[in-house]
């Protein structure tokens, strides 16, 4: 088990295309996970949430790159590792849970196999330990008759025990940071109450920090400390749980947070997305890039970038608001 | 497509019935007793009715999709489209059918053929079917891409150039472009923050105000499945145990695992609820079902006597509301 | 890549563009690759070469110069040197370079076309058809490779034909296990499945989404090949069941080199060093085309 870490984001750009022709997804994105605690990523379908994840991996395919930035580990700069230093990070100290399982899954392996696998890439332990160890995760992933399915093919799993199958592979080696992408998108409720607990344990356990991507703000409420909301490539709020549900300063955040639908609604509340449409990050608008749908929108918003202003130390939102409202009073 | 079946067609605005669907997943040759994926369901969808599917991961709900749209041969069963029977249907025969059904697979991305640009993987369907010109196909590809909130000159790009939500978006045209009658939805919009997810619903429920669409939604999100379905089927371990109008099954669930379920919804508000608040169900799904006992007794809070000795059957507890549970029956009470 | 262009108007005329591009794509991304263009270049030189070879090589390969036996590499009139009859090596590599090439490609493709075909029947059939199929490849299989091709060369008039038969029988088997193990991969696939919910016969689903993805393995395959097939071709005609001397290919030069290694080496070395380099770039050009096949991997 690798002791509590910190994991410190600095500035990081990821950048597909050329540099001509391209679209930086993950632009000048700043954080920090601490150990013990679950931060939440949440964004627009397409703002590059993923893309971040992928980047702290270092899994980014070739065509796009990591153009610049830091991510540092317990002090060590990842970014400037080996490639095969990398690969004892990953799924070691770093556990990620992909979000699509079925891409993320060998088809030409068994599901025990692709546990056993990672589990024999950073432990040296033999078959038999390794089968049982994999047996054993299968079923606190709530995987029913585990011993009997490990020699089952992805393809023979349900698209929820497939996902679950990642969870199980990704917090194999106990990590000290676990990146989950949309963890829990294909299970329903109550086996999402539990992998939620179970991921809670482990970080109560071990003091693992959390990344926790997910559109789901239920679950955000649930689960996160800290809450980071991306939009376009950039962190546009950044606070503890409590206050972003309850004073969200981004116009972005409080325009998602007005499209939840809970179980209490009806069906005479209307559906209302946000207005206007996701810019295009091939050809990003200038300034603010929420600007064209914002509804408090200013002069100066459509021509500078605005940047992440403090409200509290917990609290930062990139609105010219923040400032307007600080000298208001 | 004049042609209707003599079988006891129930209300005239029936579009698809299925009818003791069953299947199991043999696991080695040799044995019988394998995963009992889907045991006998009977199901039947309204013109223009939008029906939800729920359940616990593994229950069945895409293998049930999966024999609704024939492509996968049920043990025992089968599905009717307008009175036609779809599954027994002779291949050329089946495939125009098809044009009247089509699905929204779970897997957004691994749906998508790899080597194909996503302009030509929403208009393949009508490739396939032979229907329109090359440039009339690019056309509504075109239209459709606008319509799920992509621009539509990012046609020529790889679906492994999109995020998961664009690839669902993208999964989601490409059910539209055959202008089918019944869309089956297997979790569709998990993958959408919920700005897109309302704008996706949004043009689901106009296309069906328009032109009478019938959905099928899988779902695991009961905020969105109450939203926007009429009737709400629960499924466990292959079997339905509770169906009924979707106000009602939520408000006044029947059946102890519905009821479970919808102690599991995490809300969006963190001084309500947090992790430990969440309900679960002790225990897991058991692969092996006792043949006369009620599949979800083990786990069940009010298990009682009737439970582990006869099966529960699919009763009416109310006007168009069933529930397979031993708590409705007339004499537990 | 503009975006302005969204009025729907020019949709009409850009309609049939699409499959050109992903071509243009595929192209430029074949071409930014540089390990593939050497390769193909160089093996564009080589095919020319050989074509060419009764001019460029101005003598035959048979016509001995006793009086300039063992003359080394560099040699006015001889620019690789001879070999121990006084025949030029030049022209010796280029005619050489005609049966090796032959034997190297010919068998190799027709195996894998043939072994394509196969093997995508059998795996996406499954059944009898993939029983019988496999089955019958499986007594092919059974021999060791060199084995069965003297038995069916053996069998025969010993020639090229002979050698280009019994190449490509031997190969089908390797060919079809391949292409049918990764039919087995792509055939469960949601995207195949996607293609049967909107109606795509079995035979379109084979050929327009099984195909392209058993495709490529095959043809790197393939080029791996090519450059061992050359050596076997070799082998074949060493022990007088190919091309019968003097006719030479690139191994039976390399064979015939051996006794004199220590006093001539060029004369093994110069034809060891034309098989390495036409196998290499076989293989380059098979991971080149691949890559170009492959929309993941295309650079833009
Ligand atoms: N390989 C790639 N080539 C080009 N563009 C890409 C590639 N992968 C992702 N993108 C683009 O990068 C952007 C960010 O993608 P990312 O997967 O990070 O989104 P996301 O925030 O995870 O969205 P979702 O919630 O839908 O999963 C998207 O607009 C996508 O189109
Ligand atoms: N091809 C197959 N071979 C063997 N078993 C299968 C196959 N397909 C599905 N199963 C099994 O059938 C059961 C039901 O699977 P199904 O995919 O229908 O579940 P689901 O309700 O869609 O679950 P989820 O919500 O997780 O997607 C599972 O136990 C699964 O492992
Ligand atoms: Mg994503
Ligand atoms: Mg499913």
């Amino acid at each position: 088990m690798s002791a509590p870490a910190s994991l410190v984001v600095t500035d990081l750009r990821t950048r597909f295309g050329s540099d001509r022709v391209g679209a930086t997804v993950v632009d000048g994105v700043t954080f920090t996970l601490l150990p013990g605690r679950t931060t939440a990523l949440v964004g627009e379908s397409g703002c590059g949430k993923s893309a971040t994840a992928l980047s702290l991996m270092r899994l980014i395919d070739k065509p796009g790159r990591i153009i610049g930035g830091s991510v540092t580990l317990n002090g060590r700069d990842l970014l400037g590792l080996s490639e095969s230093e990398m690969e004892q990070v990953r799924g070691a100290a770093i556990g990620m849970i992909f979000q699509d399982p079925l891409t993320s899954l060998n088809p030409a392996l068994t599901i025990g196999q692709q546990i056993v696998e990672t589990l024999q890439a950073h432990r040296p332990m033999s078959r038999a330990d390794a089968d049982r160890t994999a047996i054993d995760l299968l079923t606190r992933v709530g995987v029913t008759d585990a011993a009997r399915r490990i020699g089952d093919y992805p393809h023979h799993f349900s698209g929820g025990m497939r996902q679950r199958v990642l969870i199980a592979a990704a917090i194999s080696c106990s990590p000290s940071v676990i990146i989950a992408d949309e963890p829990t998108t294909a299970l329903d409720v109550t086996v999402q109450a539990k992998i939620l607990r179970l991921l809670h344990d482990l970080q109560g356990a071990m003091g693992a920090s959390l990344l926790l991507i997910t559109h789901d703000l239920g679950v955000v409420a649930s689960m996160a400390d800290e809450v980071l909301v991306m939009y376009a490539g950039r962190i546009v709020e950044r606070a503890d749980v409590d206050t972003l549900f309850h004073d969200p300063r981004h116009p972005y955040t409080k325009a998602l947070l007005a499209c939840v639908a809970g179980i209490e609604d009806d069906r005479s509340v209307p559906l209302e997305p946000i207005g206007g449409s996701a810019p295009d990050l091939w050809n990003p608008p200038v300034g603010c890039r929420f600007a064209p749908r914002c509804p408090v929108v200013q002069d100066v918003c459509r021509s500078q970038d605005q940047p992440l202003r403090r409200i509290s130390a917990e609290h930062e939102a990139a609105c010219i608001l923040v400032e307007e409202d600080r000298m208001h009073g | 497509m004049a042609e209707t079946s003599i079988a006891t067609t129930p209300p005239p605005d029936t579009l698809l019935e299925v009818v003791g669907l069953s299947k199991s997943f043999g696991g080695r040759r040799g044995r019988t007793s394998g995963i009992r994926a889907v045991a006998d369901v009977d199901l039947t969808l309204r013109r223009g009715e939008t029906l939800g599917l729920v359940g616990e991961s593994g229950c069945g709900k895409s293998t049930l999709s999966r024999l609704i749209l024939s492509l996968l041969e049920p043990d025992a069963g089968q599905v009717r489209i307008a009175g036609i029977d779809f599954t027994h249907a002779p291949e050329r025969h089946r495939r125009e059918l098809r044009r009247r059904i089509q699905v929204v697979f779970q897997d957004a991305l691994s749906s998508l053929n790899p080597r194909m640009t996503i302009g030509a993987n929403i208009a393949e369907p009508m490739r396939l079917q032979g229907l329109g010109s090359a440039a009339l196909r690019r056309t509504e590809a075109r239209r459709l891409l606008g319509l799920v909130g992509l621009r539509p000159e990012h046609e020529d790009r790889y679906p492994h150039e999109f995020s998961g939500g664009q690839c669902q978006r993208i999964a989601i045209a490409r059910a539209l472009m055959l202008q089918p009658e019944i869309i089956v939805f297997d979790e569709a919009v998990s993958a959408l923050d919920v700005s897109i997810r309302a704008q996706i619903l949004r043009l689901i429920l106009d296309l069906q105000r328009q032109f009478g669409l019938s959905y099928i939604f899988i779902s695991h999100d009961l905020g969105v499945i109450k939203r926007i379905c009429d009737r709400i089927a629960v499924m466990y371990l292959g079997q339905i145990v509770e169906i009924g109008p979707a106000e009602t099954v939520c408000r006044a669930p029947r059946h102890p695992y519905t009821a479970a379920l919808l102690r599991a919804i995490p809300i969006a508000d963190p001084r309500r609820m947090r992790v430990s608040d969440l309900g679960q169900i002790e225990g897991d799904a058991v692969g092996a079902v006792k043949p006369d006992a009620c599949p979800f007794a083990p786990r069940c809070p009010k298990q009682f006597d009737p439970c582990d000795k006869r099966r529960p059957a699919l009763i009416d507890v109310a006007p168009g509301h069933q529930a397979a549970c031993h708590l409705n029956e007339p004499e537990a009470c | 890549m503009s975006t302005l262009d969204t009025s729907t108007s020019i949709d009409a005329a850009r309609a049939d563009r699409g499959s050109s591009r992903a071509r243009f794509w595929r192209m430029k991304s074949f071409a930014r690759d540089r390990g593939a263009v050497v390769s193909a270049t160089l093996l564009a030189a080589v095919v020319l070469a050989v074509v060419l070879a009764p001019t460029l090589a101005g003598v035959g390969p048979d016509d001995a110069d006793n009086l300039a036996r063992y003359a080394p590499m560099g040699t006015a009139g001889h620019l690789l040197g001879t070999d121990q009859q006084g025949r030029d090596m030049l022209a010796r590599l280029l005619f050489g370079g005609r049966v090796s090439l032959l034997i190297g490609v010919v068998p190799t493709v027709i195996a894998g076309m043939i072994g394509l075909g196969l093997g995508l029947m059998a795996g996406y059939w499954r059944g009898l058809v993939d029983q019988i199929i496999m089955r019958c490849l499986d007594v092919v299989f059974a021999f060791p490779m060199v084995l069965l091709a003297i038995a069916i060369a053996g069998s025969m008039r010993p020639g090229v034909l002979t050698e280009v038969i019994a190449i490509t029988v031997v190969l089908i088997p390797y060919f079809a296990r391949l292409a049918r193990t990764a039919t087995e991969g792509i055939v469960p696939m949601p995207f195949i499945e996607a293609a049967r919910a909107a109606g795509g016969t079995r035979l379109t689903i084979m050929l327009r989404y099984v195909l392209p993805n058993v495709f490529s393995p095959v043809v790197v395959y393939a080029t791996t090949l090519m450059g061992l097939m050359i050596v076997v071709g070799s082998g074949l005609s060493f022990i007088g069941l190919g091309v019968q001397p003097p006719t030479a290919d690139w191994g039976a030069m390399v064979a015939e080199g051996r006794v004199v290694l220590r006093r001539a080496p060029h004369v093994t070395i110069l034809p060891g060093c034309a098989i390495l380099l036409v196998s290499l770039a076989f293989n380059f050009l098979g991971d080149g085309i691949r890559d170009a096949l492959d929309p993941r991997t295309i650079r833009r």
